[in-house]
């Protein structure tokens, strides 16, 4: 089946097969690998990526299902080689280990600010949930989130 | 606490984030290789029976299908031994043949054009079990019926350790507590899943193993014993790591079969495991059946200790087999007890092997010592604080031999537990649990204390290589044979280097995990990665400065004694505008005309083994409140208060982000995380959400702290911390639930306390009154 959508700014076209998952097209057919898969149970949130906007478990979707959208992924979010405040922010306050639930992290916890601009703690936990960290415990991705929200 | 002008001691951001912020960072399943064929298991849904047939006609004639490999047709793969300590009547077959032992033992691989059309083919091949009784307890391994899992083994017990058989160490005490309890067996679960991408051709003829592991240097000799080839023609590089908290250091059989099917076809193969086949097949963790009697006076001071633990080794014995040794060895704790019988005993069971998790042995031992010390506490109505206090071993005694042969380095442990109760506030927080008890409040107050030692860099594991080297451009690179995999490795080591040369942080790389660029190593687990490779960069340094200055002096016809760095280069003290750069003093160094006349023409460089002798002992205390729902029996973590001493700490950044994340997965143990089976062996939990891996808004803000104690046993005076927010937390934690119910007759509830568990603990809690 042909899928026409958009991926980071570029438009693109492509045959895919029905059952192929978006998360499979964008590392797959893409090229776009910085969307890591963590589970085959859409529990871990490692492959969240953004669907017009909105952060979405990319392993929820089929390719097709995402003709027209607007996606953007890990490897969008920073303009001109600058990272996204979201990105320094897990930088400076060491939200991040292994790195690889930090991709799908960062896109739910920019998600997650565009819908409430200064959320408390709990609300940062709450809104997060849906990504596991094997890593930092999450206390300071927690911290970077309420520092992204402050700046 | 860095010295002035000192990068050491500071925080210090990571090299390695842009990277991995970006989704520039390539996992193993991110490289590219258009031509891989996948490999696809096929695994056994009995946990134990007799394999009568597998057929894999029909699936041969699938689309894409390239091969198929089974018992008939193994690639030549002997059977494997995970652990060389244990018996190789235990070995595994690398395909089942005559029987299954556990649900996830490899029956058939497929190897297909893609991934889909191998797991389609999989499917299809047809399996015939006949099953037989089924091992899943340690008790069910130990009783008289049990059928034997190896019948030429004649034994279900795969390994044993003893100490202390001919004396009663209880003799003498007035009072004696006593535990019966679990360490309930876990998954590792790091984020990225296993995998690899198996090359064929390169280096030589040979194969290039791109693997997800701590510890490439462990997986070359497997790999080259049964590929049948040299070393140097087997190059295993593991790429960016996603997690691996022990499980990745294990030797998986899949990778033995990924590489032989690259070789046999010629072409490359990738494995990329799923996250439901990850909960069966990666090795568990934990799985301890203990028992502790702990005898004291009336004044609460320890007389000796008598205890027992049954590990499982899953179905094929591995690393986890041999883990109740280091039980064994820190059993005792951080407690003057002088008299100690201890009993470990492993036994084969039909469940997915055991290997090291996070603390791998040593958790157990202070979860056992540490639960049986509250029972103590309680019976003697002396506070569980002060009786850790009063048994303390003797901060003038160090180093120091325990009773079970710890070695242990230094150690000031009421420090850490001072620390503790004064961050938590102890006193105000039992004045409120009080008044909640007295109150008959539904919601109670739990206060749990842990006091703990660890050893890191166990098991012979303090030495390593390390190799310092400046390049014509100005650069440096260490090359070191740990492997780093989320512990920000690049950063530590560099802060060593650059705080010797002067060369600035952003021009040191990193070479590692590349058995091709780095001669040996017994990559990143237990916690001993800067205490050897930090040391041996450390010193690989300061050798490559003695070189360089005097390089610097000659050039500059100077003594060396008079040659200071800075971030460019060498110059006199005082004279800093007459600069040597490192640019020219790589050259000079293979330039006999540019040297004095005792130095050979060679590269800016030094390499060698670091030795620290033997393992440091980390230390601290943890204190955790929790609140106990008692209607419904939900246990919430209210604050975590850690006081962790590693030694002298070189980023407290990183420090911070291991207690962290060692605290979650402590907690996790506690009252979360369970892998169960049913009676017939099947898995339960298979997904993260069974699982019940712990979210953001299951956990806290923690409070985390430090003391530090210096490592007599290496010049950077460091100590591990990867395990410690571990081994720490959990049976503060486990000791706070029961603390929160204890008023009502409730002396132990086992691991993890789940709300089910403690509600089912209140309704049978003698001192309950129905509301």
């Amino acid at each position: 089946m042909k899928v026409s959508l958009t991926v980071n700014g570029t438009a693109r076209s492509d045959d895919v097969e029905p059952r192929l998952l978006l998360v499979q097209y964008l590392r797959e057919v893409v090229g776009l690998t910085g969307t890591n898969i963590g589970c085959d149970t859409s529990s871990c949130g490692a492959c969240t990526i953004h669907v017009d906007g909105e952060s979405v478990k990319s392993c929820t979707m089929l390719a097709v299902q995402a003709e027209g959208a607007s996606i953007t992924t890990i490897e969008g979010l920073a303009s001109n080689g600058d990272m996204h405040p979201m990105q320094e922010a897990f930088r400076t306050h060491h939200g991040l280990q292994c790195g690889y639930c930090t991709p799908g992290m960062v896109m739910a916890a920019t998600s997650l600010l565009a819908e409430n601009a200064s959320p408390t703690e709990a609300e940062v936990r709450e809104g997060l949930e849906g990504n596991l960290c094997r890593c930092t415990g999450y206390h300071n991705i927690v911290k970077a989130v309420l520092a992204a929200a402050e700046s | 606490m860095a010295e002035s002008g000192s990068i050491l001691g500071n925080a210090v951001v990571r090299l390695e984030d842009p990277a991995l912020l970006t989704g520039a960072a390539k996992y193993v399943d991110d490289l590219a290789s258009p031509e891989a064929a996948r490999v696809v298991f096929v695994r056994s849904s009995n946990a134990h029976g007799t394999l009568v047939s597998v057929d894999v006609e029909a699936a041969k004639a699938m689309p894409g299908v390239i091969a198929i490999y089974h018992g008939s047709d193994d690639l030549g793969l002997p059977p494997f031994q995970s652990f060389p300590m244990v018996s190789e009547s235990f070995n595994r077959p690398v395909f089942a043949t005559d029987r299954v032992r556990f649900v996830g033992d490899i029956v058939a691989a497929v190897v297909a054009e893609t991934n889909a059309q191998a797991v389609d083919a999989a499917e299809a091949v047809v399996i015939e079990v006949d099953p037989l009784p089924v091992i899943v307890s340690q008790a069910d391994a130990l009783s008289a019926e049990a059928p034997l899992l190896f019948p030429e083994s004649g034994s279900n017990v795969c390994f044993g350790t003893a100490f202390g058989a001919d004396e009663d160490p209880l003799e003498g005490a007035d009072v004696v507590a006593e535990v019966a309890m679990v360490s309930q067996r876990l998954a590792g679960v790091p984020m990225e899943p296993n995998g690899c991408l198996m090359v064929p051709g390169e280096p030589d003829g040979g194969i290039t193993c791109w693997i997800s592991h701590q510890a490439p240097h462990s997986v070359q000799p497997a790999l080259t014993a049964v590929l049948g080839l040299e070393p140097e023609a087997v190059r295993v590089v593991t790429p960016w790591v996603g997690g691996g908290f022990g499980p990745k250091a294990n030797v998986y059989v899949e990778f033995l079969v990924a590489a032989a099917a690259a070789m046999q076809l010629g072409r490359p193969v990738r494995w990329a495991e799923t996250r439901s086949e990850n909960m069966v097949a990666m090795v568990h963790g934990r799985d301890y059946t203990m028992k502790a009697k702990l005898g004291l006076t009336t004044d609460g001071k320890i007389v000796g200790l008598d205890a027992s633990v049954v590990a499982s080794g899953g179905a094929y014995p591995a690393l986890g087999a041999v883990l109740p040794m280091l039980t064994q060895m820190m059993v005792v704790g951080v407690y003057d007890i002088p008299k100690v019988r201890f009993e470990g005993t492993t036994v084969v069971t039909n469940t997915t092997p055991v290997g090291a998790y996070r603390g791998a042995g040593r958790p157990e031992a202070t979860q056992l010592i540490e639960r049986v010390l509250d029972v103590a506490a309680d019976q003697l109505g002396i506070d569980p604080a002060e009786l850790r206090r009063r048994n303390f071993l003797d901060p003038a005694a160090f180093p120091l031999v325990t009773a079970t042969g710890g070695a242990y380095d230094s150690g000031e442990y009421a420090k850490s537990l001072d620390a503790a109760l004064a961050a938590a506030g102890y006193e105000e927080l039992r004045a409120e649990q009080a008044r909640r008890r007295a109150a008959g409040d539904s919601v109670q107050l739990g206060i749990g204390v842990s006091a703990y030692v660890e050893v890191t860099a166990p098991l012979g594991l303090h030495t390593e290589y390390g190799a310092v080297e400046v390049h014509d451009d100005g650069t440096a690179s260490m090359s070191v044979g740990t492997s780093s995999h989320g512990q920000g490795h690049h950063t530590a080591f560099a802060m060593v280097a650059s705080e010797v040369l002067g060369i600035p942080m952003n021009r040191i790389r990193l070479i590692n995990s590349d058995t091709a660029a780095v001669p040996h190593g017994s990559g990143t687990l237990g916690s001993r990665s800067l205490q050897t490779a930090g040391n041996a960069v450390f010193a690989a340094s300061k050798e490559v400065l003695v070189r360089a200055r005097q390089i610097a002096a000659h050039q500059l016809e100077a003594s060396p004694d008079d040659i200071v760095t800075s971030e460019g280069g060498l110059y006199v003290a005082g004279v800093p505008s007459r600069i040597v750069s490192w640019e020219e003093l790589a050259v000079a160094s293979r330039d006999a005309s540019l040297l004095p006349d005792e130095l050979e023409p060679g590269p800016l460089r030094h390499e060698g083994d670091f030795d620290g002798e033997n393992s440091t002992f980390p230390f601290g205390a943890h204190v955790s409140v929790v609140e106990v729902d008692l209607e419904t029996g939900q246990v919430t973590m209210k604050r975590h208060i850690a006081v962790d001493d590693c030694g002298r700490i070189l980023n407290p950044l990183l420090v911070r982000g291991q207690q962290h994340g060692g605290i979650a997965q402590g907690a996790a143990q506690a009252l979360f995380e369970w892998v169960q089976y049913d009676k017939d062996g099947n898995p339960l939990t298979t997904n993260l959400m069974d699982y019940t891996v712990p979210a953001a808004s299951e956990l806290p803000s923690f409070e985390a702290s430090n003391t530090e104690t210096d490592s007599p046993r290496n010049p950077l005076g460091a100590k591990g911390i990867g395990e410690s927010g571990t081994i720490g937390s959990t049976p503060a934690i486990q000791n706070a639930v029961i603390d929160a119910v204890s008023h009502l007759g409730i002396t132990h509830i086992d691991m993890p306390c789940t709300p089910e568990r403690v509600w089912r603990a209140l309704q049978d809690a003698p001192g309950r009154v129905a509301s």
